[in-house]
């Protein structure tokens, strides 16, 4: 009986106090769970409260436990696993694209393509923002290679319910 | 938990502050080990006589202790121990708290705060390194933030599944003034551990047990945890509804071991009975256990043919390892509460002729004697380490005693042949496993029952993990009896070695053993020696009459192994019993056997 990875996107409402987020990681490290994509930041307009989203993968079995298992988490207010139901994911990535000439010409038609903004550009160089699913954000990056991709840094995903859904 | 409602009052130094709290916490007695950090908090205890302090030889064994003493009376335990060294001694302690769901708060020493993450002089991370050793952790920063932290951490460590707390507290906090407020009672902001059952999951539960033909009930620590009444309800259940029943390692007294319907302890070293039981029924209650590795065998063919029922109040324990078909989250006096009035409710007649035809198939596995073992009577003969057991338990009917074990093979002996009809009287390191664990619970249990019988059954090379403790014993004449199966070898090694790894016994010999008579009067202990069959009785009849520390070196036969054993990787059918049952064909054991411990 082979059970069938999946991806789950979650999202983990904390308490914004000091160790919150080296308890959520040392539980997925300890455990041997795996971490794709991870974000926080706080949201509460008094900075009470953090939203952790993370993006992991496992068997059905596996992902309920990491819900149960960050659940019992002392500082945790809510587990909303966002992939049972309608969601919105994004992410946002900073690339730097390196040339000159017909390259440096062709880095920026496609990035037109993807509405990817130029918010940096030298004679030499670009930088581009661009926002997107994490699919869109790789076949961009998957693009650029060619034409000179140098570096890039992305923020992980950031995630919400569809509709009128909440996590409180 | 928030105490933010009621005035507060403030107290010349936050130590002086910390104690009023665990006095409203209802702590009594502290186990501890001073050094730089904490000494604002030992000036305290000095100037006050409510809270008793133990001096421990060695801060796991405060831990330990602390464990004994809540296992025994229910409440929280409380320890103290200073930054750095003594913290981190106190891991594993921790580790085997938060593994046993026993609930305890920690207070750790820490450098002031204007030093932390500077390399001071005794200085470690200590919130960073016990963050997966416990429950929770605090480290404490502000004044106005420390009494709020320290009934929290109280309340943290008791309620839902039990576990450790660590509190750190930097010097500059103890010695600062700080507001003291009473507990509040404020519901806690994110942390609301649930702990009444959903009542159609046990309207689903009942369904399924009131048509069962081949029923058992599988007991844990969990119903030890949910106090004394959850016990007499469990009790209560079973007798009602004919069932038969099982305990884990951590369950023993939860039901009384006397009565009929008990088939003994379950798992690597349980009974055939039970085992066979487990693995053949057709509905399974599991309460308040969590179907460990030890218990289970290979998963994949883990009592095949059953709807299992399991009852926790941690739901991350369930569908963990073994996929259930109905799951009860709630504390577990509350779950038996509710399945016995369900029970009463549902007129669904049980099929009384299929459970007596059930019993009948358990009592032709009892009839195999799975524990038997022949110890020869003539003069001079070997003590066997069972029949040891068998003799002390015998000889302290009656009595109340507490019995705590160290780790290995005679903690399996003490499991299978001492008989616990009571809960709360029996401690032991299941989780973790942790060798040198008895001696120091034993001193906890005693602390918190001066009057009673408490035994620490040993092996010769646990007993060594933790020995310093013997200047505890002697320093606060706490009369705890250290019960030694001396067999030189750190048995259940040296067992594994012979089945699994060609009786090649690497580093398993217990060489250059001290003579633990010497050893005993060397720390104002009573030392005694059983080196055949015609002493024991006369040993343990002497150790009982002392009201004084005992160790009792019992000389033991030191080629015997503990038996049912299911080797590790393999199903519940598939056991090994022991020489009694003719020689053992030799199955050998797979290589993903070999593989896990």
């Amino acid at each position: 009986m082979v059970e069938q990875l999946r991806s789950a996107t979650m999202s983990v409402l904390v308490e914004n106090e000091s160790g919150v987020l080296a308890r959520v990681i040392g539980l997925f490290s300890g455990r041997g769970y795996n971490i794709d994509s991870l974000t926080v930041a706080p949201v509460e307009r008094d900075g009470s409260k953090s939203r952790i989203t993370i993006v992991t993968q496992g068997t059905e079995m596996v992902i309920e436990q990491i819900k149960a298992q960050l659940d019992r988490l002392v500082p945790v207010y809510k587990v909303l696993d966002l992939t049972e139901g309608p969601h919105l994911s994004r992410e946002l990535a900073l690339i730097k694209v390196l040339g000159t000439g017909e390259k440096r010409a062709e880095a920026l038609r496609l990035a037109d393509a993807f509405r990817a903004r130029v918010i940096d550009a030298t004679t030499e160089s670009f930088t581009f923002e661009l926002t997107g699913a994490t699919d869109k954000l790789d076949a961009f990056l998957d693009l650029m290679r060619p034409v000179g991709l140098a570096e890039v840094a992305r923020t992980g995903v950031a995630a919400i319910a569809r509709g009128v859904k909440t996590i409180g | 938990m928030d105490g933010t409602i009621q005035s507060a009052e403030l107290m010349n130094s936050g130590a002086e502050a910390i104690l009023r709290a665990l006095k409203a916490q209802g702590v009594d007695v502290i186990f501890g080990y001073p050094g730089g950090a904490v000494l604002p908090i030992y000036d305290a205890i000095f100037q006050q006589n409510e809270i008793r302090h133990i001096l421990v030889r060695h801060e796991q064994a405060a831990v330990h202790a602390a464990e004994g003493y809540a296992r025994s009376t229910g409440k929280v335990g409380c320890v103290l121990v200073t930054s750095g060294p003594g913290a981190t001694n106190a891991v594993t302690g921790l580790v085997d708290a938060l593994m046993d769901s026993i609930p305890l708060v920690c207070l750790t020493g820490q450098v002031p705060t204007h030093l932390i993450g500077n390399d001071a002089f005794q200085e470690a991370d200590t919130t960073g390194i016990t963050r997966q050793a416990t429950k929770h952790n605090y480290l404490v920063k502000r004044s106005e933030d420390l009494v709020r932290v320290i009934h929290e951490a109280f309340h943290v460590a008791r309620t839902g599944r039990p576990g450790p707390v660590v509190v750190d507290l930097p010097k500059d906090i103890l010695i600062a003034p700080a507001p003291y407020r009473e507990p509040s009672g404020t519901p806690h902001r994110s942390y609301r551990p649930r702990t009444e059952p959903d009542p159609k999951r046990i309207e689903e539960a009942v369904h399924l047990l009131k048509r069962s033909t081949r029923p058992i009930v599988y007991a844990g620590g969990g119903i030890i945890n949910a106090g004394p009444e959850a016990s007499r309800l469990l009790t209560e259940f079973v007798r009602m509804t004919g069932f038969p029943i099982t305990n884990t390692l951590m369950g023993l007294g939860s039901f009384p071991a006397s009565d009929d319907q008990f088939i003994g302890m379950l798992g690597m070293h349980g009974t055939y009975e039970a085992n066979l039981a487990m693995h053949g029924c057709d509905v399974m209650l599991n309460l308040g256990a969590r179907f460990d590795d030890r218990i289970t065998g290979r998963l994949s063919d883990f009592s095949p043919g059953s709807k299992k029922i399991h009852a926790d109040i941690d739901p991350a324990n369930i569908n963990k390892s073994v996929v259930v078909d109905v799951a009860i989250v709630g504390d577990a006096l509350a779950t038996l509460k509710a399945l016995i009035a369900a029970w009463k409710a549902d007129a669904t007649p049980q099929d009384r002729p299929a459970l007596a035809q059930w019993w009948q198939q358990i009592d032709v596995w009892r009839a195999k004697e799975s524990l038997r073992y022949t110890q020869k009577r003539d003069p001079g003969s070997i003590i066997k380490p069972q029949y040891a057991i068998e003799q002390l338990f015998k000889a302290t009917r009656g009595r109340e005693t507490f019995v705590s074990t160290e780790v290995g093979q005679h903690q399996m002996w003490a499991a299978q042949y001492f008989k616990f009809d009571k809960p709360n009287h029996w401690m032991t390191s299941g989780g973790l496993g942790t060798m040198g664990y008895g001696l120091p619970a034993a001193m906890g249990v005693q602390v918190a029952h001066p009057d009673a019988l408490v035994i620490d059954i040993a092996g010769e090379a646990s007993i060594l993990m933790n020995i310093q403790e013997m200047g505890t014993l002697a320093q606060y004449r706490l009369p705890v009896k250290i019960f030694i199966l001396n067999n030189k070898y750190m048995g259940m090694v040296r067992q594994w070695q012979e089945l699994l790894h060609g009786s090649r016994y690497s580093q398993s010999y217990s060489e250059a053993l001290p003579d633990f008579v010497k050893l005993a009067e060397s720390f104002h202990a009573v030392g005694l020696r059983a080196e055949k069959v015609e002493d024991l009785d006369r040993v343990i009849a002497e150790m009982l009459a002392v009201d004084r520390p005992v160790i009792a070196d019992i000389c033991v036969d030191e080629k015997e192994n503990v038996f049912p054993m299911i080797p590790s990787g393999a199903p519940h059918n598939e056991m090994l019993l022991g020489p009694e049952h003719g020689p053992e064909k030799n199955r050998g054991v797979s290589g993903a056997g070999l593989a896990l411990v």
